[in-house]
């Protein structure tokens, strides 16, 4: 069924005037005639739409802090905080020292009634020092939740104290969940926090080998991270840090020493990214390691960047050889997967990156969007001059620095750095949009409702998302993938990851499960109604 | 039992006027709890002869769950039972928060007992967040009483406390009782006050005058009544106390907008 401005209207009709003259903001469909197509995102979500979103503690602790494997993450607050944020974005770590890995613990103050009346600090200070005895992390982190910012726990002076008491760096992050209008305000958070005390903290002035590169944005959900290290250690370039998946808190404090940052989830960490330019010299190159295509496209950019010629036969090679191996394995996946339909709403990135290997696949994405994204993640960087920041991202602390003045060194010359933007995308991201075709729907903060509408509307073969929406399309009688954490399974980024994933979907499309649901519309006319606003 | 809750800005002797209005109702035989709901915990200090009680919070840091009603509450002056709720030092934590805890185990440790013929709520200064309401939500106390003086902020103080009162009267059953004017020797007070009062719809049920003798007996740690029942200011609680009793004009207050306040003051307060 072709979508045009008048089944949209039809659609959004439902909703009260002043919603649908909001929602409408947030919604475009692919028009390239159109020279500069502009959505509304991060923005407050209305109240009462079935969002999404996470919330500013999700993104601090959740996605940015959380993956640093031999550090500490303490949270203040009562126990649901920590324990609904307890590996269940399934970043993984391993250690060659297993006492140094401390990814399958939870620990939070559990703070009681009474710590809420006579305040928590105490009780925090009492964790990091209970923390110190047990565990001897590299460092700590604190992460605070709601009601630690409502009774006003300066968590800042206890983490200060516990600093000079054992010697460790102990950082408090005050990323309470109400801050902002999604996770991503706890991005940011954690991204100064871990630019103010981390990096740039440790001693090393050089780089350790050849090729040095810091990942950033890199979580390793299911293993995602180690695919893609597997692939450029066997190019030859250095990994000097990922941040954060798998993450040690010495190889962060020496990122400094990188000759490139590679930038996986530009939403997430582009303020790391931004300010390692700005202090360090070091350009940054927005990457995708999903999909097979993109995999050797962001492979062939970093080998451009460093205009190395062995490195750039050697990226070839490996290639080449990479290809070999897995295509005849996604032969009889494509099969099974070509010309079908998906929708693809995921996080700060993912709606954008996933949609290549769909391409790859044979599959066609009706829909894509993001949860918690910027108006950049769609339109590319170029419009940042004229985001208006508004009271929410203002209430967000932005952290200026200044170039180092032992260490700052520019990678490349002024000249280079132009001549390469115009080849790749360094210090540069295009955005969602302009890889999408037109006629594809564009969808910012998709709510329940819509989310319905939608698949009622395109009928698409998969629906690519998260837990909370899952099983509402599930029952639908649409197969649904989670590409938050990937439902148990993984790694989808690199070359291998790209089989993993087809694999997995192909057998999501050959299940029987689907032929015993009975989807809705099969048999039950659509209701037909109106909300009016005010009216009860 | 009637659950009265004594309201007014800081320092305008909510503590003072309500221990010294509970002793004379002490005097007529009445059984009465006082509730300080303030983290200074200073609410009962003369009708028990100094600070000598340990909080409900404190208990409940220190014990855990299982507090005896014994723990907590003292019999005072006329056999007054005296509480403090407590709170946390300042600068920390959650005071209205620990109003709530507090009030909350007080029910459960079954202080509300029947034979009650009076509980007072002294609660601190302004209500400043959902916890210094509590004891006139969920049905607690449905009287209250606001002390105030002729001085502006002290009568801006009390029409905020109204415009707190008026939401939570027209949902459920609390009232104002009236206005307690603690004289501050300002021109025209009496009138001054007895307008606002009935600007609110409300009245001013006692006006206590100004007397040093307040001063002396709080300094021994006792109430007037109990310093010097012969007094004549033992006298003017006395009338309050009765005035309480027999009280019968229950409102839904009317907040005043600032400009009208201003007025009134304009109006009343400066003698020509």
């Amino acid at each position: 069924m072709a979508v045009n401005e008048k089944t949209f209207d039809k659609m959004l009709d439902q909703y009260p005037a002043k919603v649908k003259r909001n929602r409408k903001k947030h919604i475009i469909i692919k028009d390239s005639s159109t020279a500069a197509q502009e959505i509304e995102a991060n923005t407050r979500t209305i109240p009462g739409v079935l969002t999404n979103r996470g919330c500013a503690f999700a993104g601090c602790k959740g996605v940015v802090l959380g993956p640093l494997r031999d550090v500490a993450h303490i949270v203040h607050g009562p126990i649901g905080c920590a324990y609904y944020s307890w590996l269940t974005r399934r970043n993984k770590a391993r250690s060659e020292d297993p006492g140094k890995n401390f990814m399958t613990y939870c620990i939070s103050t559990d703070m009681q009634e009474s710590d809420i009346v006579f305040g928590g600090e105490k009780k925090l200070a009492r964790t990091i020092d209970e923390v110190m005895k047990i565990f001897k992390p590299a460092a700590i982190t604190i992460s605070a939740t709601c009601p630690v910012g409502l009774i006003g726990d300066d968590i800042q002076s206890v983490a200060r104290e516990a600093r000079k008491r054992h010697g460790i760096n102990v950082m408090a992050f005050s990323c309470e969940g109400y801050k902002g209008v999604s996770q991503s305000a706890g991005h940011h958070i954690a991204n100064n926090g871990l630019m103010e005390w981390v990096i740039g903290q440790g001693k090393t002035e050089d780089p350790p080998g050849r090729f040095a590169i810091n990942m950033l944005g890199e979580y390793n959900i299911g293993g995602d991270s180690w695919e893609v290290e597997r692939i450029l250690k066997e190019i030859g370039y250095t990994v000097v840090s990922v941040m954060t998946g798998d993450g040690s808190y010495e190889e962060l404090q020496n990122a400094h020493v990188a000759q490139l940052n590679l930038v996986q989830c530009h939403r997430s960490i582009n303020y790391i990214a931004e300010m390692l330019e700005k202090k360090y010299g070091t350009p940054w190159l927005k990457v995708n390691f999903i999909g097979i295509q993109s995999t050797a496209e962001s492979l062939r950019n970093m080998a451009l960047y460093f205009g190395d010629e062995g490195l750039i036969k050697r990226t070839e090679e490996v290639i080449a050889g990479e290809l070999a191996r897995i295509e005849p394995a996604l032969e009889k996946y494509k099969k099974i997967c070509s010309g079908k339909t998906a929708f693809c709403f995921v996080g700060g990135s993912r709606g954008h990156h996933y949609q290549g290997l769909y391409e790859e696949l044979g599959i066609e994405t009706l829909l894509a969007g993001y949860e918690f994204a910027h108006r950049d993640d769609y339109e590319g960087r170029e419009i940042l001059p004229h985001v208006k920041a508004d009271a929410d991202s203002k209430n967000i602390p932005d952290l200026q620095v200044v170039p180092d003045e032992k260490r700052f060194r520019l990678k490349i010359s002024e000249e280079r750095m132009a001549e390469l933007q115009e080849k790749i995308p360094l210090s540069n991201y295009k955005g969602m949009i302009s890889d999408m075709k037109d006629g594809s729907i564009i969808v910012d903060d998709l709510n329940h409702f819509e989310t319905e509408e939608f698949v009622r509307l395109l009928k698409p073969d998969i629906f690519s998302s998260g837990i909370k929406d899952k099983y509402i399309v599930q029952k639908m009688g649409i197969p649904s993938k989670q590409l938050h954490n990937y439902d148990y399974s993984g790694p989808y980024a690199g070359f291998n990851g790209a089989v993993n994933f087809a694999r997995d979907i192909s057998m999501s499309f050959v299940s029987p499960t689907w032929n015993f649901i009975e989807p809705p519309w099969k048999n039950i006319p659509l209701l037909e109604g109106t909300i009016g606003e005010g009216e009860s | 039992m009637r659950q009265v809750a004594i309201y007014g800005k800081g320092g305008i002797g909510k503590s003072t006027t309500t221990q010294n209005t509970v002793a004379a109702l002490a005097e007529l035989g009445k059984r009465i709890m006082v509730v300080g709901c303030d983290p200074k915990a200073d609410s009962t200090r003369l009708l028990l002869h100094g600070l000598n009680q340990k909080t409900v919070l404190d208990t409940l840091r220190d014990e855990g769950e299982d507090i005896d009603l014994g723990d907590i509450m003292i019999e005072g002056y006329g056999g007054t039972r005296c509480v403090e709720s407590g709170g946390p030092e300042p600068g920390v934590g959650c005071a209205g928060r620990g109003i709530i805890t507090s009030i909350n185990m007080l029910e459960s440790l079954g202080a509300y007992e029947d034979n009650l013929d009076y509980v007072f709520y002294d609660v601190l200064g302004d209500v400043v967040c959902g916890g210094f309401a509590m004891p006139i939500r969920e049905g607690k106390a449905k009287e209250i009483y606001i002390v105030a003086s002729g001085e502006l902020m002290a009568l801006y103080a009390a029409n905020n406390i109204c415009k707190g009162i008026h939401k939570f009267a027209v949902n459920g059953e609390v009232r104002l009782g009236g206005i307690i004017c603690n004289s501050r020797m300002v021109d025209n007070e009496f009138e001054l006050m007895k307008a606002f009062a009935e600007e609110l719809g409300s009245q001013l049920i006692h006006f206590l005058p100004r007397d040093n003798i307040v001063q002396r007996a709080e300094i021994n740690k006792k109430t007037v009544i109990d310093f010097e029942p012969g007094a004549e200011q033992a006298d003017q609680y006395r009338t309050l106390a009765g005035n309480m009793d027999g009280n019968q004009m229950f409102v839904i207050p009317r907040p005043m907008v600032q400009d009208r306040l201003e007025e009134l003051m304009m109006e009343y307060g400066i003698l020509s």
